[in-house]
């Protein structure tokens, strides 16, 4: 009997080890590196932690006033109502008919806007009709009576629940957008 | 229907569209439209339908007013009761402010100026489209009581059905073990009756082991079986050293714990929001941001708690989203209503990490060559927690230029080049690594 014991503690022995090898393996850490001295960057990598700066990362808006490259206007309308208001009555593309791209706008508006307004501009987009968001209202809603200036003006700012788009839509690119919501209203008021 | 509106709004004290079209005599009409003004307001406040009200204040009002919560605009559970009561204001002014509150706030009125100001100056949107009908329906709707109770009870429900399952699979569990051990007691069981037996039939066991020579001293001294086993030995360690050293520095399967549990499972799978929605820079850099919580708040300045569905789904990973979202509060400062401007960051920690030396960039991926996300990130809707989908190894990527066509049509500025191309190697189509995507200048430098 006893020499069966042995043998069945080798084999129990034996089984602790693999187990133990195989639980190793730590999927909430990361793994040994050969040379971190050639892996880990020496400049600051994106939203990496720094002491460089007040609020110890590294990732830093702008310095004020400052101007991107290219081709760009200052936006100076207010975010307020009454800029709002002066948006829609004023405000024009700079884009001209030869300029404008459904093409570009129409993925853009599927990638930001769709997931609420809709891809038809309906306001019913699948996060409304799932119910997660409510109110969205039609483009073609005869209350609102939407602009090309309004448009703009809401996707700089936001309103009302909306958000503001100014940091995933560079200017042209807004402007790409009001088109093809301008086209959508248009297919709405068929 | 546009003419009924303007003559609506030539008589703003006429309530009813039918008695424009009365044409009767003036007398008539108005003692026929006392009548009905007198009548419509007594029925139609009972009249309305909170069934229709609700789909028409989802579609009209959610934007910017909760029933229970203020939001862009003030609450409205109760909103007529509430201002008969203490404004002693009719279902004619929330008429004519529905329809139009900025000329209501410019025609002085005291309660409206005051709302106005109460929210900044923010305009209301006018409804001049909803009818009378529509109006009521709408306040029948604001007018139900609270049905809390019921979603409590479902979500309790949904729990105990939860742990129920659990149960069960513990018990089979639990059964399973149980049977086992029955087994293997009577085997033991069986041995020692065998072995009784033949005891008492005088049969004594085979116990000859002491004869023969030990096993591993026969082993040792055969030398080519020690020979065979020291080479299989060897090849098999040498296969498990080589197998451990390629994987160092690889990092594929790494799921750190967030500080946020942010679930890409409901909101790229459920909810179908795009990846480039959140992670706007993969489009235009060579960084996939991680969004800023403005991102989330695009969303979640409305979404302050998951439906119950949604949070039953969490107790099977052991997450409260809602608790989750309320961290997202704190982080960005949202106290509910407003910013407080006290913003703490997130320290969201960097799973896909190429080494230093290893230039990549999304929005050549991403943008120009078109490549889904998924290709390299692996099903990420269905993830929820997010891991290393690919080992992000350097055989990875040069495999994958290897095997990748380039979308080279309509792009007419490099036509003649691509001819060239195609006609140098012979294909129809060009992979990268033929358009010298495995040149080793493209990623290090």
């Amino acid at each position: 009997m006893h020499i069966n014991m042995k043998i069945a503690t080798k084999y129990i022995a034996v089984l602790g080890m693999l187990v133990g090898l195989v639980s190793c393996q730590n999927n909430s850490s990361r793994n040994y590196q050969y040379m971190p001295n050639m892996y880990e960057s020496v400049g600051y990598e994106a939203y990496q932690e720094s002491d460089a700066f007040g609020n110890g990362v590294e990732a830093q808006l702008p310095a004020e006033g400052s101007i991107p490259r290219g081709d760009f206007m200052p936006f100076e309308i207010e975010n307020t109502n009454e800029g709002f208001l002066y948006a829609k009555e004023n405000l024009k593309s700079p884009l001209d008919s030869t300029q404008v791209d459904y093409e570009k706008g129409g993925p853009l508006f599927a990638i930001y806007c769709g997931i609420c307004h809709g891809n038809k501009g309906d306001g019913k987009g699948k996060l409304v009709q799932r119910e997660k968001i409510l109110g969205v209202p039609r483009y073609d809603d005869a209350g609102r009576a939407i602009t090309e200036g309004g448009i703009y003006h809401t996707i700089y700012y936001g309103k009302n629940t909306m958000g503001s788009y100014a940091n995933q839509l560079n200017e042209e690119e807004r402007w790409q957008v009001v088109a093809y919501v301008e086209k959508l209203k248009a297919d709405l008021e068929k | 229907m546009k003419k009924s509106y303007q003559s609506l709004e030539d008589n703003p004290n006429y309530n009813m569209k039918q008695v424009i079209y009365c044409s009767l005599t003036s007398k008539m009409s108005r003692l026929c439209l006392f009548l009905l003004l007198t009548f419509s307001t007594s029925l139609m406040a009972q009249e309305g339908d909170p069934v229709n009200g609700k789909s028409l204040f989802n579609s009209n009002c959610a934007a910017c007013h909760k029933l229970d919560a203020p939001m862009t605009g003030p609450a409205l559970r109760n909103v007529e009761t509430r201002l008969s009561d203490d404004e002693g204001l009719d279902r004619v002014w929330l008429s004519s402010w529905i329809r139009n509150s900025s000329a209501l706030v410019k025609s002085g009125d005291a309660y409206a100026n005051k709302v106005y100001n109460e929210h900044n100056g923010t305009q209301m949107t006018p409804f001049p489209q909803l009818s009378d009908q529509d109006i009521s329906d709408i306040l029948a709707y604001t007018a139900a009581p609270k049905p809390e109770p019921v979603v409590v009870e479902k979500t309790a429900g949904d729990g105990q059905a939860a742990q129920q399952g659990g149960v069960s699979n513990d018990l089979i569990l639990g059964a399973l073990a149980l049977l086992f051990a029955l087994l293997a007691m009577a085997l033991v069981i069986v041995n020692r009756t065998l072995n009784r037996f033949a005891e008492v039939k005088g049969i004594s066991v085979v116990t000859e082991k002491e004869k023969r020579t030990p096993l591993w001293k026969a082993f040792a001294q055969n030398q080519f079986l020690v020979l065979v086993t020291t080479i299989v030995f060897l090849l098999a360690s040498g296969y498990f050293v080589y197998g451990y050293l390629m994987q160092v520095g690889v990092d594929q399967g790494y799921e750190p714990v967030q500080p946020i549990h942010y679930s890409h499972r409901i909101h790229a799978g459920d909810n179908g929001i795009d990846c480039k929605y959140c992670h706007s820079s993969a489009r235009v850099s060579k960084t996939s941001g991680i969004p800023s919580l403005n991102v989330c708040m695009n969303c979640h300045k409305s979404i302050s708690e998951v439906a119950p569905e949604t949070l039953a789904e969490g107790n099977e990973y052991g997450v409260d989203y809602n608790s989750e979202i309320q961290k997202l509060y704190e982080a960005v400062g949202w106290d509910g209503t407003g910013y407080t401007g006290e913003s703490k960051p997130v320290k969201w920690i960097r799973i896909h990490n190429l080494p230093d030396f290893a230039y990549f960039n999304h929005s050549q991926h991403v943008s120009v060559g078109g490549i889904e996300c998924q290709t390299c990130h692996g099903p990420v809707e269905e993830m929820e927690v997010m891991y290393q989908n690919a080992p992000l190894t350097m055989g990875w990527c040069i495999n994958c230029h290897r095997e990748t066509n380039v979308k080279v049509k309509d792009n007419e500025y490099y036509t003649k080049i691509h001819e060239q191309l195609s006609k140098k190697y012979g294909v129809d189509q060009l992979t990268v690594a033929q358009m010298g995507g495995l040149e080793c200048g493209k990623c290090h430098y």
